[in-house]
């Protein structure tokens, strides 16, 4: 009977697009601090979805509800259309969260051994290790590992009871260039095997590297959601430098202008265009010099993006 | 009682007893691998007591009784009692405390882990930990102060000291909801070092002026040490079962608070 039902979920998971999280209207205090306002998003069996947006968004936060581990203040969150916190969803579900300590005098292998006992069917310890990179690993205490080797082990234990869907949140943060493409090639093994993936990120480059769809969020509001390309185009933009005598506020009333930033006896535009810019430039000011124009990098553009939401804003209250 | 009511709300999970033992058995055994191979928790929780053994009950004293019976009988007793405490205090509220402040209970607790296991990993260690010391300190008595007591004497002893651990680990689980990580440790200092002190357990009882030989009525380690010592017969004239009473009462109380910190912490009553 448990059989029965254990399987006919699994078929049902393998129907691409079924929603297997959501998050249904969700808002969620801190307090006075609003972590999410009105938040609706949704992950569908066999994607990979980004979550992106700068620290404090509310990444964690909806990570968090996902999992079951706090409640929200109103709304719902949903996981295999069921409560989050039902343990035979825990089952399906594995999760990588930041961790401040995680317990230094266990070995990797014992570590594995303990949270693959959880689950009712996990991977073999050995195929666990070599999806994380591992096997050289293995007898290590946790304390004794790098900040990238820890990170592989957190993502280990996030994998091995071979769930159907997989929580990531900043599974990259803190770790350097090679860390991270070593963790986003394990991450798109476990992709190849089939798992729906939520990650969260602050990184756009992530979220290109990993992800079908991204959500970016800002200030507890999803802002803008699309294929990762989708989303670069939006925040595609140009950085223009430039002497001139044109007031900083006088730059930012020019149509296209997303930013304006002095720098030393220059000033730094961000511009979704640049030549109406430029042209609109050298029309108002003809001793304007040391023009460069280069394209913003994909970070910067997203900092544009989350900072354009935060000005109307400011705007509309 | 968190997983009844788990178990209650969602029928559908169910493993079978043999893995559920599996479960409980390596929580509990990798607990105890992580304490073992802690130095600050085997360096302080069991080289104190054991230090305080040789020096006070076998090279000092040695040749001294109080009340009839031998000092090193006697401190088993007693020191068994401090290392007991230690054992359960440093072992659950110590660890709990960090693994709630520091997010690796999240981990866990997003994990299909029955939450009970983890509790319970933790209380057992403690008692495996109070074992070792109780064994430790006798073994010391029988081989350098003489020590001699029936094999059921000596059971009934460790089986007190151990039984002794509950309520300490109930304590414990209290202290590490309401502590956080860092300031965990002192808290238990500042609790578990007058605590025993004012319950007889480095200077014998009857030496403790009148006022802290009250106070000691209402501590559970003066509980504890009498029911051991009254194994010794080294007893108070009190009761057993008022000693037993006490530790049970007690022992309810902080499984109480620490329910309802675990309440808070699965955000049931706040946030």
């Amino acid at each position: 009977m448990i059989a029965t039902l254990e399987q006919s979920q699994r078929a049902d998971t393998a129907n691409a697009g079924l929603i297997v999280a959501s998050l249904e209207g969700v808002n969620k205090n801190y307090g006075h601090v609003r972590a999410l306002r009105g938040v609706d998003f949704r992950v569908r069996a066999g994607e990979v979805v980004a979550l992106l947006g700068p620290n404090g968004a509310g990444k964690t936060t909806a990570v968090k509800l996902l999992l079951g581990l706090i409640p929200p203040n109103s709304g719902r969150a949903r996981v295999f259309g069921g409560d989050p916190t039902n343990p035979e969803n825990r089952m399906r579900t594995g999760a990588m969260l930041q961790v401040g300590r995680v317990p230094e005098t266990l070995r990797v292998r014992e570590h594995i051994d303990l949270f693959s006992s959880y689950y009712e069917k996990p991977m073999v310890a050995a195929e666990v290790l070599a999806a994380a990179g591992l096997e050289k690993l293995s007898d290590r205490k946790f304390g004794d590992l790098s900040g990238g080797q820890r990170q592989r082990v957190l993502f280990a234990l996030a994998i091995c009871g071979d769930p159907d869907l997989l929580f990531l949140d900043e599974p990259t943060v803190g770790l350097d260039v090679e860390a991270r493409r070593m963790l986003w090639d394990e991450i798109r093994r476990m992709v190849g095997r089939g798992k729906t993936v939520l990650l969260t990120t602050h990184y756009l480059q992530e979220a290109d590297a990993l992800a079908d769809r991204v959500a970016v969020i800002n200030q507890g509001e999803i802002i803008a959601e699309g294929t990762p390309s989708e989303i670069k185009a939006k925040t595609a933009g140009k950085r223009i430098r430039c002497v001139t005598s044109l007031s900083v506020n006088a730059l930012r009333q020019i149509r296209g202008v997303t930013e304006v930033k002095e720098d030393r006896e220059a000033v730094e535009i961000h511009a979704v265009e640049a030549e109406p810019v430029v042209r609109e430039l050298l029309v108002r000011d003809v001793k304007l010099s040391s023009l460069e124009v280069t394209s913003a990098g994909l970070e910067e553009a997203f900092l544009a993006l989350t900072q354009d939401t935060a000005r109307e804003g400011n705007q509309s209250n | 009682m968190s997983t009844a009511t788990m178990t209650l709300s969602n029928p559908q999970v169910q493993r079978s007893p043999r893995h559920t033992a599996t479960i409980y058995l390596k929580e509990a055994k990798y607990e105890f691998l992580k304490n073992l191979r802690l130095r600050v928790y085997t360096a302080s929780v069991l080289s104190f007591p054991i230090m305080f053994y040789v020096l006070f009950g076998l090279v000092l004293n040695s040749k001294e009784a109080i009340g009839g019976t031998g000092v090193p009988t006697y401190l088993i007793a007693t020191y068994g009692t401090v290392g007991v405490m230690g054992a359960s205090l440093f072992g659950t509220a110590a660890g709990l405390a960090s693994d709630r402040g520091l997010g690796w209970l999240q981990v866990k607790r997003a994990s299909p882990m029955p939450p009970f296991a983890y509790f319970a990993a933790k209380v057992v260690t403690s008692m495996i930990f109070s074992a070792v010391i109780v064994m430790a300190l006798f073994t010391l008595g029988f081989a350098l102060g003489g020590v001699r007591m029936p094999l059921a004497q000596f059971a009934r002893l460790l089986g007190t000291l151990v039984a002794g651990s509950l309520p300490f680990s109930a304590m414990g689980l209290a202290l590490g909801y309401f502590t956080g990580p860092n300031s965990a440790p002192a808290t238990i200092n500042l609790i578990y070092l007058p605590m025993s002190f004012c319950s007889g357990l480095w200077v014998p009882f009857m030496f403790l002026p009148k006022i802290v030989r009250e106070i000691a009525q209402v501590l559970p380690p003066y509980h504890l040490s009498q029911l051991a010592l009254g194994v010794v017969g080294a007893g108070s004239h009190a009761s057993t079962a008022t000693h037993w009473e006490v530790l049970l009462a007690f022992t309810m109380i902080c499984l109480g608070a620490a329910r309802i910190g675990f309440q808070r912490d699965q955000g049931k009553l706040y946030g």
